[in-house]
């Protein structure tokens, strides 16, 4: 059994490097020039549409919870404005990023820079790492975003549901951005060009929590901290869940997003807090298509891909026991099966990475 | 420096782009929505992705792989995470061929 190191200056980074896995060009399904282009056109509309739904209602819930505010009946506001708060601001933090959410580009920066702040990373620096787990993605020691790493710490992954590691992981690392820039890890992905960047959102965000810190303690109430800071705890469960699914229990060290990736059909508010990157293999194979374009594209290659799980709940059943059995072999994954329909993965691609074994073998 | 007949103005759709290659370099020529045509190298400056897969939208092409954007008349870098410029190459049309002065 092998053992992963995770950190972006071990062994495992140099590995993939070296055995040329990370200039390995991924699989991607053959679709028609033209139906690309239409898949891949911009629209403000549905970002705006969704972005009005969605600060309207955090607006609302936030006035409902401060006005019963301290009766328990505030309990039901505060949980659904907790949700949009630290949940759904992870989507939008993603799609903006991306800069396919808005067809005009301050629209995705304004809503970038907000969600990265309820979502509690910074904007100048996620921007740079979520562009290497997309060139990378679960290569061990180059992707800087596994959700799971192995063998899975599931203690840690319980507490994230209520924020706690991401939260705890924040703080020390923004004051440090706001002191001095980048950390030595960060500065492996950031541009040397980004660096002011990075520490001047620092001291932004530091100056915003300090403020409603001090707001909470001279009024003597966790009030303002309910509103801001605290929602990204009791509102994440959502984005957890859903964010775990992406990737949870599949293989890591591969170049075909169908074996690292996972879609997974759900209701339609969890796509609306979402925005549809249930969708996730489809996303990795073609990050251009905005997410209202997702269901489409989706019909259109779906054929090639792994059956999608049918539900959040169908998802956790195939993904939970596969995560527990990788703390005792972390060498384990879920090898989907492939339609007949679709084009077989490249098992000479796969074959000379460290790590990387069959489910059979690993047993 | 020659110019290399690259392909016919039919070829490329309005406000689109097609891979090229000539010898060991690779290029993208782009058909504005204007109705001109422009030329640069084939791979983002970025990740060395082929941008012939990507989204042209007026003067931008955007990167399949990150989404990083330029403009493909002067090459300039215009998103995140490109910080690259592309190199561009002169064109002109002569008789519905387009021709690349390839460097």
């Amino acid at each position: 059994m092998s053992k992963r190191d995770y950190s972006l200056f071990g062994a495992d980074a140099k590995r993939a490097v070296e055995s040329g896995l990370t200039a390995a060009e991924w699989y991607h399904t053959e679709v028609p020039r033209k139906v690309m282009k239409d898949l891949m056109a911009r629209s403000d509309r549905p970002a705006i549409r969704d972005t009005i739904i969605l600060y309207g209602s955090m607006i609302l819930f936030a006035g409902i919870g401060i006005a019963l505010w301290p009766s328990w009946w505030s309990a039901p506001f505060w949980l659904a404005y907790g949700v949009l708060y630290g949940s759904a601001s992870d989507s939008r933090w993603h799609e903006c990023g991306h800069g396919t959410a808005f067809k005009t580009p301050w629209m995705n920066n304004w809503v970038y820079e907000i969600a990265s702040f309820m979502i509690m990373r910074n904007s100048a620096t996620w921007r740079w790492s979520h562009a290497r787990h997309h060139s990378e993605t679960y290569l061990v020691g180059r992707d800087p975003e596994i959700a799971v790493m192995r063998p899975p710490e599931v203690a840690k992954l319980i507490l994230n549901f209520f924020g706690i590691i991401d939260v705890i992981k924040f703080f020390p690392n923004l004051i440090q951005n706001a002191l001095s820039g980048p950390t030595a890890a960060e500065k492996t992905f950031v541009p040397q060009s980004d660096w002011g960047k990075v520490q001047k959102v620092g001291i932004i965000c530091v100056a915003i929590y300090a403020v409603t810190l001090i707001a909470a303690i001279s009024w003597g109430s966790i009030l303002p901290l309910m509103v801001i800071g605290l929602p990204r705890m009791y509102g994440a469960w959502h984005h957890v869940m859903t964010g775990l699914l992406q990737h949870g229990g599949l293989a890591d060290n591969v170049i075909d997003h169908r074996l690292n990736s996972r879609t997974v059909y759900m209701n339609p508010i969890s796509r609306f807090i979402y925005w549809n990157m249930n969708y996730h293999v489809e996303h990795h194979m073609f990050p251009m298509v905005p997410y209202h374009a997702l269901p489409r594209l989706h019909e259109v290659i779906k054929d090639d891909l792994p059956p999608p799980n049918r539900s959040i709940g169908e998802a956790f059943a195939e993904m939970w026991p596969a995560i527990k059995r990788q703390v005792l072999n972390e060498d384990y994954f879920i090898r989907r099966d492939l339609p007949p329909t679709a084009k077989p993965y490249r098992e000479d691609f796969h074959q000379y990475v460290p790590g990387m074994m069959h489910p059979g073998d690993a047993e | 420096m020659p110019w290399i007949d690259a392909c016919s103005t039919d070829d490329i759709d309005e406000e689109d782009l097609i891979r090229w290659d000539h010898g060991a370099q690779t290029f993208a020529i782009y058909h504005s929505p204007e109705g001109e045509f422009f030329a640069t190298a084939g791979l983002c400056s970025h990740e060395n992705v082929h941008l012939c897969d990507g989204l042209v939208m007026g003067h931008l092409i955007e990167c399949p792989k990150h989404n990083g954007q330029f403009d493909y008349r002067t090459g300039e870098a215009m998103r995140a995470p490109v910080c690259v410029n592309l190199k561009v190459f002169p064109v002109k049309v002569e008789a519905g061929r387009v021709f690349v002065e390839v460097a």
